[in-house]
């Protein structure tokens, strides 16, 4: 490691301190700790919106991805587009910005709480919130930890407690805004990082069209075990209803596209900003962000192809050993200059810190405001702050532990589980909350019960998927395995060979919870809504602004 | 196209291009559109 490096770092950290000091000396009121007291810059917001959603799994675990699955990963770039940005601050985030300063609420199971009427609404999103964040949390520092670790040649439970107090020190003490403060500097790092990457990735291989067709025309060269699966070239989508296929478009493409609409750590950002006028100027920023940070990853992962096929004579996932995470920094060590080290180190912990440090704040407002203070009835006047740091404390040392301990005694099947985190939070808030949010904004019909019964539904159902159904999911979490000997109840042995319980198409083992959680959910969140009382007029035309 | 084999693949890449425009649009055209237990 350069004496530069150690310079870079510091100065980083350095600002990062100030920042979140600054945060901490402007935060005054549970508003201010919870939602930088609805006056947050559009740049902030947009940055700080893009950088939460962008871990570095997005762009070493997803990127990686792409090195195996292809291009066919940008079309998850234009779900985090038009659906993660452009719906969901047009469509989503004006309306819920104005009913959550209509209904004075500070998070997002407040929102849906007050907008139904229901202390259990508030408290069980709260409770589903605060028990899988961790396990989100867990998968990106774990990664940052192992990252940390490997760079500065630290032991990894060295770098995990360093890591984790730089985090909780702003966090705890600068509420949100020393997150979004530190958020957009980390945003605007890794907008700089991934534009340099394309830049010199398309330029090392002679340009946009001719790095391409060299893709192109690397076809033959797919492992036998992928073309099995339905891979057809790393420029083309996978064989339509082929395993491959189900795994791009079901759990990647649709699961994190639409599951980010539900996201509480994001929906929380809209009601940051003091008018729609601030959502309106923020679309551009984010656009742009998603585009080149997510774009860039996908191309990049799938580019690195033709880079070790040049200088190794193996596609990217043989020559990391089969590690789909090793191939972006694999890639980055042997085709990218020195100097772009330090930048790309740069890009990777700010993509980590911004994600982490939303993850924590979300779990403490979930504990210390929706739980100990609303759904208990022990709110008290100023407590609010209080109340929410030691919560934040608490979710950072559940998150650190959970990283700890799944290292240390689960070993590579720890990491397994860890590495499903992300898909799995994404899934469950969708089905969760994505039927109960949707009516809470555009329906007068969806009633208490409905909610309520939506939310159970969805949740009970995308988990049962993961754990017995979706084989990515249920492998890793052993449960299936341990219960009926099964690594999944879609996979069934017939004279000794593997068969995979499907209709046409459609494999079940390979299909993600959210395609089929999600639509269970609006059903039964309709049907319940229909025949069970309906929400007080005046109520509704408080929540809706209308007369 | 692009040194693309798939027209799918063209399509997303484009796409990106696309609605990231759409966004930066809606930006300069909404730039000043502003909308008590």
């Amino acid at each position: 490691m350069s004496i530069w490096m150690i310079i870079i770092v510091v100065a980083y950290l350095c600002v990062i301190g100030y920042l979140g000091f600054r945060g901490f000396k402007t935060t005054k009121s549970a508003t201010d700790y919870m939602l930088g007291g609805r006056s947050v810059h559009p740049y902030v917001m947009a940055m700080s919106y893009g950088a939460t959603f962008i871990s570095t799994s997005a762009i070493v675990g997803f990127g990686g991805a792409a090195g195996v699955f292809g291009m066919g990963l940008l079309w998850l770039t234009v779900m985090n587009i038009f659906v993660g940005i452009f719906i969901a601050f047009w469509v989503f985030g004006g309306r819920t910005r104005k009913m959550g300063l209509r209904l004075d609420a500070h998070t997002f199971p407040e929102l849906l709480g007050r907008r139904f009427q229901s202390r259990f609404i508030q408290g069980a999103s709260a409770v589903i919130i605060f028990l899988f964040i961790p396990l989100y949390a867990s998968a990106v520092l774990t990664g940052a930890a192992k990252y940390i670790s490997s760079q500065f040649s630290v032991d990894y439970n060295v770098a995990l407690f360093v890591f984790s107090v730089i985090i909780a020190l702003y966090v705890v003490m600068g509420g949100i805004k020393g997150v979004m403060y530190t958020d957009a500097l980390q945003g605007t790092i890794m907008l700089f990082g991934m534009t340099a990457l394309l830049i010199i990735t398309y330029v090392k291989m002679g340009g946009v069209t001719a790095a391409h067709q060299s893709l192109t025309d690397m076809a033959a060269l797919v492992p036998e075990k992928l073309q099995a699966g339905g891979h057809q070239g790393w420029t083309s989508m996978p064989k339509f209803g082929a395993p491959s296929w189900w795994v791009l478009v079901s759990t990647i493409i649709m699961g994190v596209g639409i599951g980010v609409l539900a996201q509480p750590q994001l929906a929380v950002r809209y009601m940051t900003v003091k008018s729609g006028k601030e959502l309106n100027r923020a679309i551009p920023i984010g656009g742009v962000f998603i585009m080149m940070v997510t774009g860039v990853a996908y191309v990049v992962g799938a580019l690195s192809n033709v880079h070790f096929q040049q200088t190794l004579g193996k596609v990217s996932i043989v020559a990391a050993k089969g590690d789909v995470e090793a191939i972006i920094p694999m890639y980055l060590q042997s085709a990218m200059p020195e100097w772009f080290s330090v930048l790309f180190m740069l890009t990777l912990i700010s993509a980590a810190m911004s994600t982490l440090s939303s993850q924590f704040h979300v779990m403490g407002t979930s504990l210390g405001r929706d739980l100990a203070e609303e759904s208990m009835g022990r709110k008290n006047k100023g407590g609010g702050v209080l109340a929410t740091r030691g919560a934040v404390f608490v979710g950072i040392l559940i998150s650190v532990y959970l990283s700890y301990i799944i290292e240390l005694k689960f070993g590579k099947t720890g990491t397994s589980i860890v590495a499903r985190g992300t898909a799995i939070f994404f899934g469950l808030c969708a089905c969760a909350f994505l039927p109960m949010y949707v009516g809470a904004l555009w329906s007068r019909g969806i009633t208490k019960a409905g909610a309520i019964a939506g939310m159970l539904s969805g949740s009970f159902f995308s988990l049962f998927w993961m754990v017995f159904i979706q084989e990515k999911a249920s492998s890793a979490l052993l449960l299936c395995n341990k219960l009926f000997g099964t690594r999944s109840l879609a996979i069934h042995m017939v004279d000794g060979k593997e068969v995979f319980s499907s209709i046409g198409p459609i494999v079940w083992a390979y299909v993600d919870p959210l395609m089929i959680g999600l639509p269970l959910a609006v059903g039964v969140t309709v049907l319940v809504s229909l025949f069970t009382k309906k929400t007080a007029p005046d109520h509704l035309n408080r929540c809706m602004g209308t007369k | 196209m692009l040194g693309i084999e798939d027209p799918g693949v063209v399509l997303a890449y484009f796409l990106c291009i696309f609605c990231t425009l759409i966004c930066l649009i809606w930006g300069a055209v909404k730039w000043n559109v502003d909308d008590e237990s």
